[in-house]
């Protein structure tokens, strides 16, 4: 039995820990991240990484299947499953090594086991039920990340019920699918199997899908998925999941108590995030928890003395990007506490500044204010919007549904929000999450000359549209 | 070849000083020995005086100008038959601080706003600016929070205009007042006792002490001569440096790992001076007669009000007095004067009832509090040394023993 000594320690090796640890590492601190399964954690190896190369996948084969619509000749259309995965796998396996070679090349020192808080100041790790080693750091940073929520009446059996983690590597393919949620987990697993021919039914609790989204956004969203053969039901929930020999009967209620029963081949249970707050010492040395997620402070501390906490684990958005973002916020504040001469500009995180992407088709992403919460918030807004069908590159893509949405203050000028739906709109909202965080008004995005022909232009003309003078549309 | 005259150290700890007035002016021809400049340490103002002759050929610093190094060049003397010329043969100007008046700047609420320096970049988001030109706001004016303190929306936001200076008195809002530049003093003063209060554990004991036998003496002595006038207070500080040697125990300083213990008693009594106070020291008091401490702390109080004081005149001291009496005050408590290690609180005699044999009879009595550093001084040394200060003082004809 070993007991390692480090400045800084971090539990969990997701895209918050690992980061965190490189952070840590060129700042000159001795570090250590403890990973009980794979670097990279859920996003890249179970999460955000593994499903972008299902829905590729599902993308080229629904272009494939509209080949005519751009001259080409496509017979024999078809796909084997196993391959699709495999490819998703062999992705997930070589960034998860990329991450293995940064390691090595910070010279961060990763301990293969699980990871527990003792006291401030020491972890223990053990392997297989096995105690391995005792770790000590100044300060420790908790990033077990989170996990699939399950209900009572809805627990995922790895069969035929899915939670994501099952749904990512398919035995079968499902004839008859129910998806429980349609937040971005739900519709973009929906979206991949109605892509490859399942039959999807998607129920969601709310009055909408992708509830978080803005109400136009996600209007537009239910009527493109409705005209792909999406079944949505909204306002209702699965009250009884009745698991058959290959079947699964489900019990859906509507919000006036109405029920219907439909059978299918699988379920995929997508109703929510829970972090891994388990096991790790947290109640034995005193750790806020709140509904699953740990409490900590603008800068990931959790109260107590050198322990600090990020990413999924503190609770929503549950987004790698927020998570590798605090995970560098901590250690510089760790380091500027120790007067570290290199931090010099610290700021906290934030969270109205997160740009949030769903990689459905059509693809959806969002930051800032929707134009309810800005009036809501009592703001006077001015709303811009600029179609795809206006957009001379979008058609020339042959993707010509879509939709740009710009929110105002009309006081200010300040970008209170910008809604987006349409095609690769995921690589264009960063745009918009710039203009927000130097605080540009609708003048510099003006004055902003946009290249021709592009999709972004749309944002330039949803700019416009806000102030009454665009110019294609 | 001209003769450079560079800022003085007028203590040995004299970093920088306040060139507070020029007493001659480019021009005038200076002999040794002409006041050339008054100079303010932090707890005096000096004249300097030249020690060459010449023609002020240059002034470097303006008056006024604050933390001059010393070391500094101030000022360039021209000898006989020297031309302005001889001027550029000078080369290592180093750049003084830009002269900062003592200026009065009305501002209505905290935060104070930290201006941008003028005519500077400011660093300011569109969103910032727009709104502070909507609110009217001087977006120099704005402290900023942002990246590398860039004003953002917050800032603008939470930002409260300074009320204008012209504005018409009214009894809305917060009271109007004046912000007046702190003198080096008053720092001094700030810097000192706040690290007193926080470093040095106080503890504080009382006594009363009866002056009857003591104004009797002094009666009678004033009553002799007209050459001299001796007070209470020089009476005071008479028995406190004979109890300082009577208890040596209580001469002493905290130094960390050593403690160290005066054979001299060195007393500093409190003067007030226009903008705060300053100790002046009688050296070896307990070797003085009434008289000659008399003579001394007139003498060296009339210097403090002047700002006349050299360094050797107020520093050191290893005890502090501190007097209210003469203005009314029955009893206080004194903050000790770092690094020494206790201070006596003196208040005013007055006429109060005592018993004495079972009964009432009336006495002068004058109640005094003793500060001291308990880092250096236990309280059962504290009261032995008090106590030997009241034998003193009750007893004055002790003090020719």
């Amino acid at each position: 039995m070993t007991v390692q000594k480090f400045d800084i320690v971090v539990l969990g090796g997701g895209p918050g820990g690992y980061v965190a640890a490189i952070r840590s590492a060129q700042l000159g601190y001795k570090t250590a991240v403890i990973e009980r399964e794979n670097l990279g954690g859920i996003c890249l190896n179970w999460g955000c990484i593994p499903t972008k190369a299902l829905l590729r996948s599902a993308e080229v084969f629904h272009n494939m299947k509209h080949a005519a619509d751009y001259g080409l000749v496509a017979k024999e259309l078809g796909f084997d499953l196993d391959k699709v995965v495999k490819r998703s796998r062999g992705i997930a396996a070589q960034l998860s090594g990329g991450i293995a070679h940064l390691m090595k090349k910070n010279k961060i020192t990763v301990i293969d086991g699980e990871g527990k808080l003792v006291k401030p100041g020491l972890l223990t790790v053990s392997k297989d039920g096995k105690k391995i080693a005792d770790v000590q750091a100044t300060d420790i940073i908790l990033a077990t990340g989170a996990r699939a929520r399950e209900l009572p009446h809805l627990k995922a059996d790895g069969n035929l019920i899915w939670t994501y983690r099952h749904a990512l590597v398919p035995n079968v393919m499902p004839k008859k699918l129910l998806v429980i949620g349609s937040g971005a987990i739900g519709i973009e697993f929906a979206s991949f199997y109605n892509e490859l021919g399942a039959d999807v039914t998607v129920v969601e609790m709310l009055d909408r899908v992708l509830p978080v989204e803005d109400e136009e956004i996600s209007a537009f969203a239910l009527k493109s998925f409705k005209s792909q053969g999406l079944k949505i039901i909204t306002s209702a929930s699965v009250t009884k999941l009745d698991k058959k020999k290959n079947t699964v009967v489900c019990t859906i209620e509507d919000n006036k108590g109405k029920t219907q029963a439909i059978e299918v081949d699988r379920v995929i249970l997508a109703v929510g995030i829970t972090g891994n707050v388990e096991n790790i010492g947290l109640e034995e040395n005193g750790i806020k928890v709140d509904r699953g997620h740990i409490v900590a402070d603008e800068w990931g501390h959790t109260g107590i003395k050198g322990v600090h906490a990020i990413g999924d684990l503190t609770g929503p958005p549950w987004l790698a990007h927020k998570a590798s973002h605090e995970g560098v916020i901590v250690i510089e504040k760790i380091a500027r506490d120790k007067g570290h001469k290199e931090i010099k500009d610290l700021h906290p995180i934030d969270k109205g500044n997160i740009p949030g992407c769903t990689y459905c088709r059509p693809q959806v992403a969002s930051v800032g204010l929707t134009e309810k919460a800005a009036i809501d918030k009592g703001h006077k807004v001015r709303v811009g919007r600029f179609p795809f069908m206006a957009n001379g590159k979008a058609i020339a893509l042959g993707e010509a549904e879509g939709l740009v949405k710009t929110v105002f203050d009309a006081k200010t000028g300040e970008l209170l929000g910008a809604h987006m739906v349409g095609a690769e709109v995921t690589e264009m909202i960063q745009g918009y999450t710039i203009a927000r965080t130097l605080e540009t008004t609708e003048a510099e995005l003006m004055h902003t000359v946009f290249p021709h022909p592009t999709l972004s232009e749309m944002m330039h003309e949803a700019v416009l549209d806000a102030y009454g003078k665009a110019l294609h549309f | 070849m001209a003769i450079e005259i560079f800022m003085p150290a007028l203590s040995p700890t004299m970093e920088t000083g306040t060139l507070a007035n020029w007493l001659v002016k480019e021009g005038d021809t200076v002999e040794s020995g002409t006041m050339l400049a008054e100079i303010e340490t932090d707890k005096a103002t000096m004249e300097y005086e030249s020690i060459d002759e010449g023609v002020v050929g240059k002034l470097y610093v303006a008056d006024g100008a604050e933390n001059v190094a010393v070391g500094t060049l101030i000022a360039v003397l021209l000898e006989e038959g020297e031309d302005a010329s001889a001027l550029n043969s000078i080369s290592n100007v180093k750049a003084a601080p830009a002269v900062v008046k003592e200026e009065t700047v009305a501002v209505s609420v905290a935060p104070v706003a930290v201006a941008a320096p003028k005519g500077g970049r400011i660093f300011s988001s569109p969103l910032a600016r727009r709104i502070a030109a909507q609110k009217d706001i001087n977006i120099a004016d704005v402290p900023g929070t942002g990246p590398r303190g860039r004003v953002i929306k917050r800032d603008v936001e939470r930002f409260t205009k300074p009320v204008a200076v012209a504005a018409v008195a009214s009894l809305e809002g917060d009271a109007p007042f004046e912000e007046i530049k702190l003198s080096n003093m008053r720092k001094t003063i700030a810097r000192r006792l706040t690290e007193s209060k926080q470093t040095v554990p106080h503890f504080y004991l009382g006594v009363d002490i009866e002056l009857d036998n003591l104004l009797a003496a002094r009666k009678e002595l004033n009553s002799l001569s007209d050459d001299y006038k001796i007070s209470v207070n020089d009476f005071i500080i008479r028995a406190c440096a004979l109890a300082l040697q009577a208890v040596p125990e209580a001469n002493v300083q905290f130094g960390g790992d050593v403690m160290r213990h005066y054979s001299r008693s060195d007393v500093s009594v409190a003067v007030a001076i226009p903008g705060g106070l300053i100790t002046p020291v009688i050296r070896g008091a307990e070797q003085k007669g009434l008289r000659q401490i008399s003579e001394e702390i007139k003498m060296l109080a009339k210097k403090a009000r002047e700002g006349k004081l050299m360094p050797e005149d107020y520093t050191g001291g290893t005890f502090s007095i501190s007097n209210l009496g003469m203005m009314g005050i029955r009893q206080f408590q004194a903050v000790i004067n770092p690094p020494q290690a206790a201070i006596l609180a003196a208040g005013s005699g007055e006429a109060r009832v005592v018993i004495k044999g079972g009964e009432m009879t009336p006495a002068t009595v004058m109640s005094v509090n003793l500060a001291c550093d308990h880092r250096a001084i236990d309280g059962a040394v504290g009261a032995k040394f008090l106590g030997a200060i009241k034998t003193f003082l009750e007893h004055p004809s002790t003090m020719l023993l």
